[in-house]
């Protein structure tokens, strides 16, 4: 008994949320690994992009929801991704049309496009403030969980309980649908052929024939998508606020490095990677411990390796091991 | 001619709000004008000498602002009694542990490594949290309301801001080692990162300097108002200028500062100028233009760009510690990345990279801006929503929406700055 109470507490404590945080963070780091690959730069905006497509997304739910139209129990907001999506097109292929194309045209140093790109993140954070405000958004509705804690007490008599949200399910769900379209895309379509084949030369790739600028528009495109899904699918798991988003630039970026630049498979996995180091680094054992070890053994502290301030700097630490250590990344990227 | 233009366009702007506005505001201006300038000598050492992008600049300032505290501020003797050598313990212990984990990663091999190491990590961890956390609580406990820190060591507060300069430049160390020397980009994260961790430590470490209760009173290196009123000289001497003393007590604490900070500034300003024309600085813009060539004349270009990055990030330290011993207290909340980062970096770029006087100049003009576009931002959204209804919902909505205004203005700045002029209002020669 005690070993299935053990195992439902770190299912509830630390293997769903990691999971479901890690669905987010790998979403967002294929969105800077796209980037990286075919328009060769880091995107310091991607945050800010994510805050902007959610809050298209949350103003549209409030529209929604204005009008009366719901899912039942899933959250309206899922009807407003596409509206999202749509905002965050629009304003990425904005900022491409008159910003970075001119950089592009010139061939200008990856690190004049960063520097650019930070000048894009202010101007979306200074949009997304002043359209919705600083604050805290919430926008989820619907149905809170598919099993709360309580009703799985009550269903299988162990002490502990499992609360399932209904947005962790829905997180899950939507990121292996997002990405599996997305691989399907990159291998088997002539467009995400012709994506990976510019990422991997571009000289040789405007020899065939590919048009680089079809190729840049669908790149952003598809960033502008995964940017808003991520950010709409943590928004509903914790809630929107502008400045958090622009701080999920480090671990995602972390994710990111860690699979490899540029390799979207590496994004997935460095995804998960951060999300679990930081749920376990930052998680109190004590409660899952308890039932694992003899009475006499019991830890008298939290076992808590650190405080959830710290939340950021275990993705730093994991960033920096990589670098020391492998700095292409687990999945060879073609960083360097 | 031009960079004398320019100055004096500046020293006009600062003169005109000192006639317009109060002389107060204008000095306040000045004083924050010469710490951003000081701060933009740093990050115009590292990206215009050498090319290196640098986006943790807050944290490097931050930690000139703790120096402030851990230098200047009295001892807290019950707190010292009740753990401090305890914390110390712990830190050493923590510091030992990483010694010891990279010495077990080295002499050791295969397979045996890897646990070795982690074995070595956990043991560590788990003897550096036994010391450090009971000691901790005991420090946190000792009169909350007013100290529950070791306070500092009670020295003279100018001696911190040297020491910020080397807390800063410890920090730079390590991350330049991790992160020069691989992509550009790289660098920028590390930078990134290691400037939230510096304020998360800030914000939640309380025994070292309180966290977000702040540290308040910090010593100054000038007079205190209230001093220079209750003395009959000095209100003499201000009733000979037509001031009353108030008035004159206040700007006369300016002044002081603002030479104090003038003195720094000139001290790094000449610095680096000797430092632009030796010829490392030749070999550092060798390196920044083309750095196969220079790698191939045997210049070892990650050493050289850790040196620049150490230095670049020691004068931002230098800053930090001016800026809160201006302030007066050390408030970890208050550290933006927004403030402190990117408007330097804006500062530098507007200024013109590669050029000291330009950085200085575009210190004191982005400054100026700064502090000026809040109420010209105002008078916009005034006029904008003039012709609407009073009290309708769009109205509202943007004159609450007029402090965001300067995230947008400043991107717009740096973009325009990027794309119409990318040499700055004072290119490199």
């Amino acid at each position: 008994m005690d070993f299935l109470n053990g195992i439902v507490a770190l299912a509830n404590f630390v293997l769903i949320p990691a999971i479901a945080y890690g669905s987010q963070l790998a979403l967002g780091a294929l969105g800077v690994t796209l980037i990286y690959g075919i328009l060769r730069f880091s995107n310091f905006a991607h945050g800010d992009t994510m805050a902007a497509g959610t809050m298209f997304a949350v103003l549209t739910t409030w529209g929604l929801q204005a009008m009366g139209v719901s899912l039942g129990p899933l959250p309206t907001a899922l009807l407003a991704i596409p509206f999202g999506i749509l905002g965050a097109a629009a304003l990425v292929l904005l900022t491409d049309r008159y910003v970075y194309k001119f950089y592009r045209a010139q061939k200008a140093k990856p690190v004049i496009l960063v520097i650019v790109s930070m000048g894009v993140m202010f101007i979306y954070n200074g949009f997304t403030r002043i359209v919705i405000g600083p604050d805290d958004q919430r926008f989820a509705d619907g149905e809170r969980f598919v099993i709360s804690a309580r009703d799985f007490r009550e269903m299988t008599g162990l002490a502990e309980g499992l609360a399932l949200r209904t947005s962790q399910v829905i997180t899950v769900i939507t990121a292996v649908v997002v990405v599996a379209v997305l691989f399907w895309f990159l291998n088997k379509t002539r467009t995400g052929k012709s994506m990976r084949a510019f990422s991997d030369n571009e000289d040789l790739a405007l020899l065939s024939g590919i048009n680089p600028e079809r190729v840049v528009l669908v790149t952003w495109l598809i960033v502008a998508s995964l940017a808003t899904v991520a950010g709409v699918l943590y928004g509903l798991d914790k809630s929107f606020k502008p400045f958090t988003y622009f701080q999920l630039l480090l671990p995602i970026f972390a994710a990111a490095i860690v699979g490899g630049l540029g390799n979207p498979l590496g994004a997935i996995a460095g995804g998960f990677v951060i999300a679990f180091s930081e749920v376990g680094i930052t998680y109190a054992w004590k409660k899952v411990l308890v039932y694992f070890m003899p009475p006499a053994l019991e830890p008298e502290g939290l076992v808590q390796m650190l405080s959830t301030e710290y939340k950021f700097a275990v993705s730093f630490v994991i960033l920096v091991i990589v670098l020391l250590f492998r700095p292409t990344g687990l999945f060879r990227g073609k960083a360097l | 001619m031009k960079t004398f233009l320019l100055f004096g366009l500046v020293a006009c702007l600062i003169l005109g709000t000192g006639l317009l506005q109060s002389w107060n505001s204008a000095l306040l201006i000045l004083n924050m004008g010469l710490v951003s300038a000081v701060m933009a000598l740093g990050v115009n050492l590292q990206w215009g000498l050498a090319g290196l992008f640098n986006v943790g600049v807050m944290g490097f300032v931050a930690l000139g602002g703790l120096a402030v505290v851990l230098i200047a501020m009295p001892p807290v003797e019950e707190a010292w009694a009740a753990g401090g050598g305890q914390i110390l313990l712990g830190l050493v212990l923590g510091a030992m542990t990483i010694v010891a984990a990279v010495l077990m990663w080295s002499r050791t091999s295969g397979r045996v490594r890897g646990w070795a190491t982690g074995g070595v990590l956990l043991v560590g961890v788990i003897a550096y949290r036994m010391v450090l956390d009971p000691a901790v609580d005991r420090v946190e406990d000792v009169n909350p309301a007013l100290a529950g820190y070791l306070g500092g060591l009670g020295l003279p507060v100018l001696i911190a801001w040297p020491v910020g300069g080397l807390l800063a430049a410890g920090a730079a160390y390590v991350i330049g080692k991790t992160a020069l020397g691989l992509r550009s980009d790289y660098l920028a994260i590390a930078t990134l990162g290691i400037a939230e961790i510096v304020i998360a430590v800030l914000k939640n470490e309380d025994w070292m300097a309180r966290g977000v209760k702040n540290v308040i009173g910090l010593p100054r290196p000038v007079p205190y108002e209230v001093d220079l009123q209750n003395d009959p000289a000095f209100v003499e001497r201000a009733a000979g200028f037509g001031l009353d003393a108030t008035t004159a007590s206040t700007i006369y604490v300016k002044i002081e500062y603002g030479l104090l900070f003038a003195g720094v500034l000139i001290i790094l300003l000449v610095l680096s100028q000797l430092a632009l024309n030796s010829p490392w600085g030749r070999m550092m813009r060798a390196i920044r233009d083309n750095e196969t060539a220079a790698r191939a004349m045997g210049k070892d270009v990650t050493a050289r760009h850790l040196q620049v990055f150490v230095l670049g990030s020691a004068i931002c330290g230098i800053a930090g510690a001016m800026m809160t011993t201006l302030d007066g207290q050390l408030t970890p909340g208050t550290y933006q990345p927004l403030r402190y980062t990117f408007l330097i970096w804006v500062m530098v770029i507007v200024g013109g990279s590669g050029n000291n006087l330009g950085a200085v100049l575009g210190g004191f003009l982005i400054w100026f801006l700064w502090v000026q576009v809040e109420p010209i931002g105002q008078l916009l959204m005034t006029l904008i929503t003039a012709g609407m209804a009073d009290g309708s919902w769009l109205k509202l909505h943007l004159l609450d929406s007029v402090q965001h205004m300067r995230l947008l203005t400043m991107g717009l700045i740096l973009l325009l700055v990027l794309r119409l002029n990318p040499r700055g209002l004072l290119p490199e020669k």
